[in-house]
């Protein structure tokens, strides 16, 4: 069976891309922290050594549109193509094309078809930042064979949070049952408190600090019932307008599981919004030895 | 009303950047032919096909027209759509983040709840 080789749930930054690459006057002043942490992050990938990677993110209006608008949908085709014109526009994103792996895509449809989660599907994907921008930060040279999966945390009526942890949960036993002698890494992006067109939006912080507190300690010590005993998808408003993109957390605080502390957490509070990076190794730490 | 109409429209000026920019020149102009000839394509379905029953009401067309994002805002349109579109067309005439700063101070007024943007 496959080995599921780290977890990670990141927040996903389109400016990331722009700020570590400019030079000179362009270059922010944070730029130099905020790559050093991510350089950090990344070598929790690397240390797993995956072979294939789950994606989990969003579609922000691309290619999924309101006339046909699925909750959950799993990615199965040979190749996705990432980014769109506006976000090169808007970020300055590179245009890239990943492969894909379409056995374990086919898997996780059946599997999950099998286990009440009526997925929707796609074979011609094009992906946008929200998983692109976790390939930038975590595995820039894009090489490994991904599996999409969008959840819609952008187009209500939505998906409870409860859902979104049950899908999480699943997404793990599916990818350890699979017939493979791979090692996979779930990875998973959303966001804490933000908002996004409202009055609140890019402030000095996140829209809501406190919010945030709360939300990487329930992350970082995997307090799966904690966290769903707080939020609703009504109480996700008052942080800030688009943070039910936090539901892609719980999602892969399913994955990890209950009670799973985080190998690797850490945070950069930036202007608008918080970063917030966490690493799980459900099989140990990659070449740390138990001790006896 | 319809945020459904309004949404598409910001979605699909936003997604063609010879849209942005007629958006930019001729707002009421680009408002008027978008109605008649986008409003009722379907959008995931064969080009031939259109709908027959979109239009905007007098008040969504003046909102859109007038590039007004604090009303756009509150009929409920999506407000990454109306960010992100206004972004790409206004941006450009501000300093870093400027434009964006002064797009919430203008709806500092607004407070919770939210209009609802479900469609």
């Amino acid at each position: 069976m496959a080995e599921l080789a780290a977890v990670i749930a990141s927040t996903h930054h389109p400016f990331y891309y722009r700020a570590s690459t400019s030079t000179g006057a362009d270059r922010p002043p944070f730029a130099d922290e905020w790559v050093a942490k991510i350089e950090r992050f990344r070598e929790t990938l690397t240390r797993a050594e995956p072979d294939v990677l789950v994606m989990v993110g969003s579609d922000h209006f691309h290619q999924l549109w309101l006339d046909n608008m699925p909750q959950f949908l799993v990615g199965k085709a040979p190749f996705f193509d990432a980014n769109f014109y506006n976000e090169e526009r808007e970020f300055g994103l590179p245009r890239m094309t990943l492969r894909g792996e379409e056995d374990l895509a086919a898997h996780l449809l059946r599997d999950g078809l099998d286990r009440d989660f009526d997925l929707a599907f796609s074979n011609e994907l094009r992906i946008d930042h929200s998983i692109t921008c976790p390939i930038i930060t975590l595995r820039p040279q894009a090489d490994l064979p991904i599996v999409p999966v969008y959840t819609n945390i952008f187009a209500p009526p939505l998906p409870q949070p409860r859902r979104f942890v049950a899908l999480g949960k699943a997404i793990r036993e599916m990818v350890e049952s699979w017939e493979s002698d791979k090692r996979v890494a779930v990875i998973g992006t959303g966001h804490l408190s933000l908002e996004l067109g409202g009055p609140r939006q890019f402030g000095e912080h996140g829209p809501d600090p406190e919010f945030d507190r709360r939300a990487v300690e329930w992350i970082a010590s995997g307090d799966v019932e904690g966290c769903l005993a707080e939020v609703s998808l009504d109480s996700l408003h008052a942080p800030g307008n688009a943070t039910h993109g936090f539901m892609d957390f719980m999602l892969m605080m399913g994955v990890a599981g209950e009670g799973a502390k985080a190998d690797h957490v850490d945070t950069l509070d930036l202007f608008h919004t918080m970063e917030a990076y966490f690493t799980w190794y459900p099989n140990g730490v990659p070449g740390e030895v138990v001790p006896a | 009303m319809s945020k459904y109409l309004l949404d598409k429209f910001l979605y699909t000026v936003d997604r063609d950047p010879e849209l942005v920019e007629r958006y930019r020149e001729d707002p009421a102009g680009t408002v008027e032919w978008w109605e008649a000839e986008m409003a009722n394509r379907i959008l995931n379905c064969a080009s031939a096909e259109r709908s027959t029953w979109l239009e905007f009401t007098e008040d969504e067309r003046r909102a859109l027209r007038e590039q007004d994002h604090v009303t756009l805002f509150q009929m409920g349109a999506h407000p990454f759509l109306t960010l992100t579109l206004f972004i790409a067309v206004f941006e450009r005439d501000h300093g870093p983040l400027e434009y964006q700063k002064a797009y919430g101070k203008a709806m500092e007024h607004i407070s919770l709840p939210y209009p609802d943007i479900s469609t």
